[in-house]
């Protein structure tokens, strides 16, 4: 029998099996930003320890920063401590750190494919659960904690479980107006959100072919959301191609040498796997979520749940819990509920192509009046080339902020958050309570073009029929 | 690197009701901005303990009867959510040397075990009856006893633990923390890094 890409991946990067019978696995891109990385270089000091491998750790500031007002000092001074803990670091151990003011700045998940630090066949480490949005390109990628990043900075390395592997495939097309974000939505309403746990998943079939590498990436990132530490798409022409000319992309002798690694590293066609499951693309629609987490999720044109319908006890308490924090009404329809924000952004989907593809439906709309709308792209590099394609104008004219890049209302760890209960629709990744920066604000995810739909309309609407969407 | 070898943990008990209770939830985003964890410990499941006005909500963590408590008892797939080990290390920092739940999310057990925290499961019924347990008799002192295998409450009530065997093993040995074992092999690295296509120096 074959292999899978995982098997494949982490085969080589095993150094040994430790007595406890965990792996010994070498990182090959560690990427660290400001949050949860400068505890770790404090801990390095305690124990007297240097950074082994300094040329394999990139930094940047994403999580905190202002979107708004980038002038140093920030207004924040907790902020400002953060980012000069980081800075001052990345300067002592020898990091590259892709400062505010470098141009290449942008949330970490955004700035690693885009800098061509993101290949195939490697290994990703990042003190950021959405690490797994680098699978993407077929790389074995995950978030670890403090500790773990303390780890890969003295010893490049980690120990880990193996993880098992379910191939996940779907089959057949998506309908017009439907995305990536809407398959992942539908898969972690499918499996749960815990669903995943222990396991790596691998998406596969023709719709995962289909998609662009952004919108691959997009779908990678929600795997922790479904429990899936990590997820990926075995590599293929698209990556490759990609990866052409990004400026860490190997080149000359290095690339034909590298494309042949890449090319030998993806999922044999008998490959083994834990378990697989099969979903038709046919069958997911616009998606949204109605809860407090994201398997609390229907297609835009369902009504939400009742607490009566919920299987078991342990169910209907969740069911109950999250009605009553969204307050909304079991048995009635999603569409048509009020919102008062909208945010489109963050690593799930703040990339080109999202606010490309929001921009061709947007262009001569306006905002709703009753709506705050705040557009934020993920990088510096983002931010130039929607700006170069007239992409903030048309943003601009609808009636949206549009922003300098950061992860911003996604965590709302910066200035950007929700007030008392307001609702947002949001294309971030979790829904959790008080996620955005009020601790009772709500969150409705979904696809950025669904947001731009709901924030014309002032309410949850069908994208589909608010921006005729027949292609 | 000596570390503590943990075989068991001793003292009594607290629960916090409510399943998938999220990173979030055990330590609001807006305490992250710290470049040390010392500190973390007061800002604990914040937003449940407080409401915005300031005032308390009567959470059992601020509940006098259940002061001191080391223990933490928990539900259904706790940690959910964001990676931030500042959840664990704020529950290490407020002074929980355990935690019992039915189970655990698994970068959140990662993340404790390496803390030299115990997460250890117990079946749904099992856990129920710990909670009452806890509740209606707060003193009780509640032993999570890695070396049997089981979680006891008092002298009249214990059950069968759920854990890695692994993790079991790593803190029964003082191999928690796996930086030592790490750096034992630098010559491997090394080596392993050298064979890798993308990673010759
Ligand atoms: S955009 Fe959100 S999920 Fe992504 S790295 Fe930033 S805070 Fe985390």
């Amino acid at each position: 029998m074959g292999k899978s890409l995982f098997d494949k991946v982490w085969d080589v990067h095993t150094v040994r099996t430790l007595p406890g019978g965990e792996t010994q696995l070498i990182v090959g891109l560690h990427l660290i930003h400001e949050v949860t990385s400068p505890q770790a270089f404090g801990m390095l000091r305690d124990l007297g320890l240097r950074v082994m491998m300094p040329e394999r750790t990139f930094a940047t500031v994403d999580h905190i920063i202002p979107t708004d007002n980038r002038k140093r000092p920030f207004q924040d001074n907790l902020a400002e401590g953060m980012v000069k803990a980081l800075k001052d670091a990345c300067q002592e151990f020898g990091i590259t750190f892709f400062d505010v003011d470098s141009g290449r700045q942008g949330i970490v998940h955004i700035i690693g494919p885009e800098l061509g630090l993101t290949q195939p066949g490697i290994t990703v480490a990042c003190g950021d659960s959405h690490t797994s949005t680098h699978g993407a390109f077929g790389a074995i990628a995950m978030g670890i904690g403090t500790t773990q990043v303390r780890d890969v900075l003295a010893t490049q390395c980690l120990a880990l479980a193996r993880l098992k592997v379910r191939r996940i495939e779907v089959s057949g097309k998506l309908g017009p107006g439907v995305y990536a974000k809407d398959i992942i939505l539908h898969v972690i309403r499918r499996l749960g959100v815990f669903g995943g746990t222990g396991y790596a998943y691998e998406y596969a079939g023709p719709a995962i072919e289909a998609l662009s590498m952004e919108e691959r990436m997009t779908l990678c990132n929600m795997s922790i959301e479904g429990g899936a530490r990590v997820g990926y798409v075995n590599p293929d022409e698209k990556t490759f191609e990609y990866m052409k000319g990004r400026p860490y992309a190997p080149q000359g002798d290095a690339w034909t040498k590298a494309l042949a690694y890449w090319k030998s590293i993806a999922s044999d066609a008998d490959a083994r796997y834990d378990d697989v499951v099969r979903i038709d693309a046919a069958e997911i629609a616009p998606t949204v979520t109605w809860g407090i987490n994201p398997g609390q999720a229907i297609s835009v044109k369902e009504r939400i749940p009742t607490v009566d319908q919920a299987p078991n006890a342990a169910e209907r308490s969740l069911v109950e819990e999250a009605l009553s924090y969204m307050q909304l009404s079991g048995g009635h329809p999603i569409e048509g509920t009020p919102i008062n924000v909208a945010f489109i952004g963050s690593c799930t989907n703040g990339r080109l192509s999202d606010f490309r593809e929001v921009a061709r439906y947007l262009k001569g709309s306006k905002v709703s009046s009753s709506v705050r709308a705040l557009a934020v792209p993920g990088s510096m590099d983002v931010a130039k080339a929607a700006e170069a394609e007239g992409i903030d104008q048309i943003f601009r004219d609808a009636g949206f902020e549009w922003r300098e890049p950061g992860c911003s209302m996604c965590l709302a760890m910066n200035p950007d958050k929700l007030i008392g209960n307001e609702l947002c629709a949001s294309s971030s990744n979790r829904n959790f309570k008080g996620r955005q920066g009020s601790p009772t604000g709500r969150t409705i995810l979904m696809s950025p073009v669904m947001v731009a739909a709901a924030a014309v309309r002032g309410a949850v609407a069908d994208a589909r029929e608010v921006f005729s969407i027949r292609r | 690197m000596a570390l503590a070898k943990i075989e068991r943990v001793v003292g009594r008990g607290v629960h916090v009701a409510g399943e998938d209770i999220d990173t979030d939830r055990i330590i609001p985003a807006r305490f992250l901005k710290c470049v040390t964890f010392d500190g973390l410990g007061e800002h604990l499941f914040k937003d449940v303990r407080f409401r915005e006005d300031g005032s308390k909500t009567g959470h059992p963590l601020d509940d006098p009867r259940f002061a001191g408590a080391s223990i933490l008892v928990v539900d259904r797939n706790f940690g959910c959510g964001s990676s931030r080990e500042h959840a664990p290390q704020s529950i290490a920092k407020r002074g929980f040397k355990a935690i019992v739940a039915e189970s655990f999310a698994e970068i959140f057990f990662g993340n404790s075990i390496a803390l030299g925290i115990p997460c250890v499961s117990l079946a749904r019924a099992d856990l129920d009856q710990l909670a009452k347990r806890v509740e209606s008799r707060p003193d009780t002192v509640l032993t999570v006893d890695l070396v049997e295998g089981v979680v006891r409450a008092g002298d009249d009530l214990g059950w069968p633990l759920g854990i890695k065997p692994g993790a079991s093993e790593a803190l029964q040995k003082g191999l928690w923390d796996p930086i030592g074992q790490l750096l034992e092999a630098k010559d491997q690295i090394r080596s392993v890094a050298a064979s890798l296509p993308y990673m010759r120096a």
